[in-house]
C-alpha cells in the first residue's frame, strides 16, 4: 500500500518534471521557427476564431441565469440595486476566466490533442524529426502562443455578453434601474478586478493548452495501448486534467490575488 | 574497400532496458546501391533504420557516410508514409525546404515543380493526401524524400499491407527512381524473395547482429541453415 | 477554408478582441482609475461597523472619493479610515464625516460634509478629521428595541 503510493507519487512528480521539460521547449521554440507569423494565424483560427460562436452563447446564457438567480437573492435584502454589480464581479472574478477556459478546452483543446496524438501513431512527429524540423516549434509553440492571445480576448467577449446578459434579465424582464445596474457596475469593478480576471485567462491558456498538447504527443507512451484507443485515452485525460488544472489555478491565483 | 564511398556503422548498440536490440553491430553499406536488411519481425530491423536516421539515439557506436563522422544526410520514408492531411502533396513536399535550409520562395515552387513533374505527381499538386490513391501517396512521400537531395534514402517497410501487383510497383518505383536520381537505399523488408530482384545486397539481422552479408545471389548459394526457415516458411512448418 | 478568409477573420478576431479588452478597462473598470488625482485626508471613527477599504464616499449622495486602508489606532483605541477624496473638493476645518448604510442592511458608504468657508473665520482642514460619526450599531437598537431599553432612557 505504501510502496504503491510511494510508485505513484514518484510517476505524479516525474511526469511533472516531463511536464516542465515540453513546457520550456514549447515556449522557447518559437522564434526558431519560419513563418512564424502564418503559424501563428492558423493557430489563432483554431483556438481563437472558432471559439467565439460558443463563448458568446454561453456567456450570454450565463449573464441571463446570474441576473434571475442574484435578483432572487437580493430581493430578499432589498437591495437589487446591487445586481449590476454582483453580475460584473463574479463574471469578470471567477465565472468569465473558468467559464471561457473550460469551454475552449471543449472545443479547441480536445481537437489540439487528438490531432497530434494522430500525428504521433502516424509518424508524422518522426517524420519532422528527420526534416530537421523541431515537431515540438512547429505543432505546440504556435498553439502555445495564440492561446496566450486568444484566451484574455475570449474571457473579455465573454465578460462583456454576460455583463449584457444580466442587463437583459435584471433590467429589462425584471425591471431593476437601468442607471443603477451600470453605475453599480463602473463604481464597483476596478482595473484592478479586470486585470485580475485577464491574468487567470492568461495562465489558464498557458496551463491547458500544455497539457492537451503533452498528452497528445506522448500518447504512445502515456497510453496504456497505443494506436486509435489510446488517442482517445489521452484526449479524454486531455480534457479532464486541463479542467482540473484550471479550477485548482484558479484558486491559487484567486488566494494569491486576495493576498496582495 | 574503401572508407568513401561507404556508410560505415562501427560497433553501433542500442537497447532498451534490459533488452539489447542492436549489438555491436559493423556494417558498410556501399553508397549508391541498394541494400536490404532483412529479418523476423521484432529484431531491430526499424530501429536499425531509426539509429542511422538519427530519429534514435545509439548507445554506442559511430556512424559515419564518406569517411565523415556523424549522422549522413539521409530521408526516411515512413511506412504510412507520414503526409500531413491538412497539407496538398505541393505543400507537403516543399515543407521541408521550407522549414529548413536557404531556398527562397522561388526557388522552392521552382524545385517543387520539378520534383513533382518527375515524379509524375503534377496533376495531383493541390490534392489532399486522402484524396489520392496509395501509390500516389508513397510517390508524393519520396517526393518528399527527394527534395532535399539527400545521399541515403532509408526505406521502412514500403511494402507492407499491399497487393502483390502494388508491392512490384513500389519496388518498381524505387529502382526506377533509384537509377534516375542515383541515392543509396537502404530498405527493411518482409517480402522475401521478391525484394531480391531490386536489391544489390542483403543484410540478415538476428538477434542483434548481422548473420549474413552478401548479394542476394550469394545468399541463394550459399543459405545460412538458419535462414532458410525464414526464406522458405514451408520448410519450418514441414 | 482558405487562406485569406482564415487571415482576415484572425485579423478581425485580434483587433476586435484588442478593442474589446480596451473598452472593458476603460468603460467599466476605469472610471476609479480614470478619475484624477485624490487628496488623501485621515478621519478618525470610535466605531466603523463594516466599512471596508473600497467603499464609497458621498456629499449630498454624489460618490467624490472612496476608501483607502482603515487602521487601528493602538493608543486611542479609535479607527483611523483613509479618506482618497476628488481633488476639486475643498475640505474646511468644520468638515464632518458619516458611516451611512444603503438600506437596511446594504453597503456601508461615508457621507461627508466638506464644511463651509466663511470669511476670516474657516480654515482649510488641518491633520486628521475629527468630528465623525460612527456607524449605527443595529444590532444594538434591535436588541435596545426587543428588550425595551429604548424608551428607558
Amino acid at each position: 500500500m505504501i510502496s504503491k503510493l510511494g510508485r505513484y507519487s514518484i510517476r505524479f512528480v516525474s511526469e511533472f518534471g516531463e511536464l516542465a521539460g515540453f513546457s520550456g521547449r514549447a515556449a522557447v521554440s518559437l522564434p526558431g521557427q519560419r513563418h512564424v507569423f502564418e503559424k501563428l494565424t492558423r493557430a489563432l483560427f483554431e483556438i481563437g476564431v472558432r471559439c467565439v460562436p460558443i463563448t458568446l452563447i454561453v456567456g450570454l446564457f450565463t449573464g441571463l441565469v446570474l441576473g434571475l438567480q442574484l435578483y432572487y437573492v437580493l430581493t430578499k435584502f432589498s437591495s437589487e440595486s446591487l445586481l449590476g454589480q454582483a453580475v460584473a464581479l463574479s463574471i469578470i472574478l471567477e465565472i468569465g476566466p473558468v467559464f471561457t477556459a473550460i469551454m475552449i478546452v471543449g472545443q479547441a483543446g480536445s481537437a489540439l490533442s487528438a490531432e497530434i496524438g494522430i500525428q504521433r501513431n502516424a509518424e508524422q512527429i518522426d517524420a519532422l524529426h528527420t526534416m530537421q524540423i523541431n515537431p515540438i516549434g512547429f505543432l505546440v509553440s504556435p498553439r502555445l502562443w495564440a492561446a496566450v492571445i486568444a484566451f484574455p480576448i475570449l474571457t473579455t467577449f465573454f465578460d462583456l455578453i454576460g455583463i449584457y446578459g444580466g442587463y437583459l434579465t435584471g433590467v429589462q424582464l425584471l425591471g431593476v434601474d437601468p442607471g443603477a445596474y451600470w453605475n453599480r457596475i463602473y463604481d464597483a469593478v476596478s482595473l484592478q478586478n479586470i486585470f485580475n480576471g485577464l491574468v487567470k485567462a492568461f495562465v489558464f491558456g498557458i496551463v491547458t493548452t500544455l497539457i492537451c498538447s503533452f498528452q497528445g504527443y506522448y500518447t504512445h507512451i502515456k497510453a496504456d495501448i497505443p494506436g486509435a484507443r489510446g488517442v482517445s485515452q489521452t484526449t479524454t485525460r486531455a480534457v479532464v486534467y486541463s479542467s482540473i488544472a484550471i479550477l485548482v489555478f484558479d484558486y491559487l491565483i484567486t488566494s494569491f490575488q486576495m493576498g496582495q | 574497400m574503401s572508407n568513401d564511398s561507404h556508410l560505415q556503422l562501427k560497433g553501433l548498440s542500442k537497447a532498451f532496458g534490459s533488452q539489447t536490440v542492436l549489438d555491436r553491430i559493423d556494417l558498410d553499406i556501399p553508397l549508391g546501391e541498394h541494400t536490404t536488411v532483412i529479418g523476423k519481425s521484432g529484431t531491430g530491423k526499424s530501429v536499425l533504420l531509426k539509429c542511422i536516421s538519427g530519429l534514435l539515439a545509439s548507445d554506442s557506436g559511430t556512424i559515419s557516410a564518406s569517411g565523415k563522422q556523424g549522422i549522413p544526410s539521409c530521408s526516411y520514408m515512413f511506412q504510412q508514409n507520414a503526409l500531413f492531411d491538412s497539407m496538398t502533396v505541393e505543400e507537403n513536399v516543399a515543407l521541408p525546404l521550407r522549414e529548413t535550409g536557404k531556398a527562397g520562395k522561388e526557388e522552392i515552387e521552382q524545385r517543387v515543380g520539378d520534383m513533382l513533374a518527375q515524379l509524375e505527381l503534377s496533376p495531383a499538386s493541390k490534392k489532399y493526401p486522402a484524396e489520392i490513391s496509395g501509390g500516389m501517396k508513397k510517390r508524393a512521400a519520396l517526393a518528399r524524400a527527394l527534395i532535399t537531395s539527400p545521399e541515403i534514402i532509408l526505406f521502412d517497410e514500403p511494402t507492407t499491407g499491399l497487393d502483390p501487383q502494388r508491392k512490384y510497383a513500389v519496388f518498381d518505383m524505387i529502382r526506377d527512381y533509384r537509377k534516375r536520381f542515383g541515392f543509396t537505399v537502404v530498405m527493411v523488408s518482409h517480402d522475401v524473395p521478391e525484394v531480391f530482384e531490386i536489391s544489390d545486397h542483403i543484410a540478415w539481422l538476428d538477434e542483434g547482429k548481422i548473420k549474413f552479408w552478401g548479394t542476394p545471389k550469394q545468399l541463394a548459394e550459399n543459405t545460412p541453415d538458419a535462414l532458410k526457415p525464414f526464406l522458405n516458411p514451408k520448410l519450418a512448418s514441414a | 477554408m482558405n487562406s485569406r478568409k482564415v487571415d482576415f477573420s484572425v485579423g478581425l478576431f485580434v483587433l476586435i478582441g484588442l478593442l474589446a479588452i480596451v473598452y472593458m478597462a476603460v468603460q467599466i473598470g476605469g472610471s476609479r482609475f480614470l478619475g484624477g488625482d485624490t487628496q488623501k485626508v485621515t478621519a478618525i471613527f470610535s466605531n466603523i461597523g463594516g466599512l471596508a477599504s473600497g467603499s464609497n464616499i458621498t456629499i449630498a449622495g454624489v460618490k467624490i472619493g472612496t476608501v483607502g486602508p482603515i487602521e487601528l489606532n493602538p493608543e486611542t483605541l479609535k479607527a483611523e479610515v483613509q479618506l482618497l477624496i476628488n481633488n476639486d473638493i475643498e475640505l474646511w476645518n468644520d468638515a464632518t464625516a458619516a458611516i451611512k448604510t444603503n438600506g437596511l442592511i446594504g453597503d456601508k458608504y461615508v457621507s461627508l460634509y466638506p464644511g463651509t468657508e466663511i470669511e476670516g473665520i474657516s480654515e482649510p482642514l488641518q491633520g486628521k478629521l475629527v468630528d465623525t460619526e460612527s456607524a449605527i450599531d443595529i444590532e444594538g437598537l434591535i436588541s435596545r428595541f426587543a428588550f425595551g431599553s429604548v424608551t428607558d432612557e
